[in-house]
């Protein structure tokens, strides 16, 4: 029987689920190339089409430049459209990530957070998906296994919502949440049907109604043209809620694009993105049980960012703890921490900020680092500033 | 399990002649912004007559790309998408799959629509060879690939490619006291090609339009991809009167710089025997890319063009049957 058929949790490789997922939103064509540590989502998809589970096409490109670009051509002729890659992959086929979303094509792609090269490191850290940052795609990030298959189907909704119709990216770290193996509940197929009805759009290649797409931008129009898919990026945000509150109430399982805890009465705040968020957790409360104030942030909505709800999240913390899986040489910050500062400037009453970089190509990221980085930020001097970032743990 | 498969050569078509010529006006509007006696829009109005309405383009990045779609101008009236450079095979693939998923869940009429990738030799024989060998190896029913060569780097101010000729001087191969211009002689991308087994694949040259529009209706009518590699010649890049585009495109056939053959499951058939050749000198000699070349140089290269001529004659004449 298809896991996707339990209606009790099942145990499962959080790859796998993703791929069940998949296939529960119905997606009609997936192209992909090997890499680690997407594989597995992929190689569970082809299966899904071989044994006729799924009704797709499946592309088995010959590069990463060719899965998306190929996308880019199933998307345009109106076929509901996923792929998955990592790290290399994602540098590789980076030329064509930024041209989905100035065209509007409504593809779906998972990947699997990995180091980038050099020196070459299949492990985890956010180097790929930092490296494209400013790509124009809707980006979340999952914190665990059912959150990750839940938001597979979330991001087809999203992506083809007519208020929407951008591209969107689903991180999810490589290894450490890629390969585990967790209980997930599927939601049942009729339900997701509902949710997610099937892709119908006027926007597309029609030899009835014919069109061009990917016009050269003159100076005349690229401005414009690059404001209207901000606008559009932005616009989204009230989308994606809409998308995750619809979630909700179908299959009771209600997310939000800012997730706090603990952080009503917290003098420190740490804030992370990813599956570090769970091991976070856990040293909050054992912090907690030590009498320490401090709460979490986790950002699951990363593009576009989350702006107001960042900044009620953090509102009365003393200090804030951004960690970065990526730094930026040549500056004192990683991305997360300098894009949170620059949000905070103007706040009146804003927290003292630090940065701590770690977890960086597969480094373990045990609960101790986050008590590690709570002594640290209390142990600023009277300006409470840090200065640079601290890459814990690394050895000098 | 055995597929059963019709010899390509017998797959049936709607052949075009002088008096079936298709009238009316094309799928490309006028007031594209290609150059004078561009062999490029040529070949493409010839592509679209052949094929009429009923298709897909994916353009690679380059000049036909560049001069038919300035925002929110498009010449193009058929569906047509433009992604990048190297990659045009890679996106067709993905039309046709698209297209290919839709036929079969009813979502699209149950009617072959031909996705047609054309891009230039830069964007075929070196940026876009992965992207092209990787499409021709899987196989996409509905596939047609169109290499309009102009042999050089034309949107980017003439450089040398892959396939730019021995002897011709390009910006990034140019004559000079040390150089005699490309120093390489030219890839031979059919080859490349029909080494991936796929049904079809041919050469064509404007100046023979017949027998160019009705490969491009054979590469349509049978089912796997196709690969045609057409003569373009660009007047701008070649140094050469714009008039001369057609009367170029006649030369380089009749003197065996660019023979016309298909090779149909794998079986070369010569479309156009080249029995006495006009001198090779008179097909360089109008275009200013070889004014440098001297005699000898001439003799080696029209020594070249006769050795590969009578190499193609030789697959043809050896294996007289399709490969596969």
């Amino acid at each position: 029987m298809s896991v996707t058929k339990s209606t009790k949790p099942v145990g499962i490789e959080v790859s796998l689920a993703i791929a069940e997922a998949v296939k529960l939103a119905e997606a009609e064509v997936v192209a992909a190339y090997p890499i680690t540590p997407q594989t597995h989502i992929v190689e569970h998809l082809s299966d899904l089409v071989a044994n006729g589970e799924l009704s797709a096409e499946y592309v088995p490109v010959e590069s990463e430049q060719s899965a998306l670009s190929a996308c880019l051509g199933s998307s345009a002729a109106g076929a509901r459209t996923f792929t998955a890659t990592s790290s290399q992959g994602l540098m590789l086929m980076a030329e064509m990530v930024f041209i989905a979303p100035v065209l509007r094509l409504p593809i779906v792609m998972a990947v699997a957070n990995r180091a980038i090269s050099a020196p070459i490191n299949i492990w985890n850290d956010h180097s790929d998906i930092m490296s494209i940052r400013d790509c124009g795609w809707i980006q979340f990030f999952a914190e665990n296994g059912q959150e990750a298959t839940d938001m597979t189907i979330i991001s087809f909704r999203l992506a083809e919502d007519k208020n929407v119709m951008l591209p969107v990216i689903l991180n999810l770290d490589g290894f450490t949440l890629s390969h585990f193996i967790e209980p997930i509940l599927f939601p049942p197929q009729d339900k997701v049907r509902k949710y997610l009805p099937p892709y119908q759009t006027a926007h597309k290649l029609d030899i009835t109604k014919p069109i061009s797409m990917g016009l050269l931008g003159a100076p005349e129009v690229f401005t414009e043209i690059k404001k209207a898919t901000d606008n559009a990026l932005v616009a989204s945000k009230k989308y994606v809620s809409k998308a995750f509150d619809e979630f909700g109430k179908i299959f009771g399982r209600q997310y939000k694009l800012v997730e706090t805890y603990k952080t009503d009465d917290a003098e420190t705040i740490i804030v992370t993105m990813g599956s570090i968020s769970e091991t976070a957790t856990v040293a909050v409360d054992e912090m907690r049980e030590a009498g320490e104030k401090v709460g979490l942030v986790h950002l699951r909505l990363w593009r576009p960012f989350p702006v107001d709800e960042l900044r009620a999240a953090v509102r009365g913390a003393k200090h804030l703890a951004v960690v970065d899986r990526h730094f930026t040489p040549g500056f004192p910050e990683g991305p997360v921490a300098t894009e949170i500062r620059a949000l905070m400037y103007h706040e009146a009453d804003r927290p003292k900020m630090s940065n701590f970089i770690l977890g960086l190509g597969g480094r373990d990221v045990p609960r101790n680092h986050f008590k590690y980085i709570v002594e640290q930020v209390k142990g600023l001097g009277a300006s409470g500033r840090q200065g640079h970032y601290e890459m814990v743990g690394v050895l000098e | 399990m055995t597929i059963q498969k019709l010899n390509s050569a017998q797959v049936p078509f709607e052949k075009i002649t002088a008096k079936t010529f298709p009238k009316g006006p094309d799928s490309l509007a006028p007031g594209h912004r290609a150059c004078q006696g561009c062999g490029e829009v040529l070949a493409l109005r010839l592509l679209m007559k052949a094929l009429g309405r009923d298709f897909m383009a994916v353009s690679a990045t380059g000049c036909m790309e560049v001069c038919t779609g300035p925002f929110p101008q498009s010449a193009w009236e058929m569906p047509w998408l433009h992604i990048a450079f190297e990659n045009a095979a890679a996106v067709a693939s993905g039309v046709d799959a698209g297209n290919t998923i839709l036929r079969r869940k009813g979502k699209l009429p149950d009617q072959r629509i031909p996705v047609v990738a054309i891009a230039g030799d830069g964007g075929t024989a070196d940026i876009g060879l992965q992207a092209l060998s990787g499409a021709l190896e899987r196989y996409h029913e509905n596939f047609i690939y169109i290499c309009l060569d102009n042999e050089a780097y034309m949107n980017t101010g003439i450089q040398r490619s892959s396939a730019t000729p021995f002897g011709a001087s390009t910006t990034t191969s140019p004559a000079g006291k040390l150089s005699k211009g490309q120093s390489t002689w030219k890839k031979n991308m059919p080859a490349i090609a029909v080494a991936h087994n796929i049904p079809y694949v041919a050469t064509a040259s404007p100046a023979f339009h017949l027998d160019m529009m009705n490969k491009i209706r054979r590469a349509a009518a049978i089912p796997g991809p196709a690969y045609i590699h057409v003569y373009a010649p660009c007047p701008t890049g070649w140094r050469m009167k714009s008039e001369l585009s057609v009367e170029s495109s006649r030369l380089a056939v009749n003197s065996r710089v660019f023979p016309l053959y298909e090779v149909i499951d794998g079986q070369y058939v010569i479309s156009k025997r080249v029995d006495n050749p006009i001198p090779v000198a008179d097909y360089l000699k109008p275009q200013g890319r070889f004014r440098h070349l001297k005699e000898d140089d001439i003799a080696q290269i029209s020594e070249r063009v006769n050795h590969e001529y009578e190499h193609l004659i030789k697959l043809s004449e050896t294996f007289d049957g399709p490969l596969f």
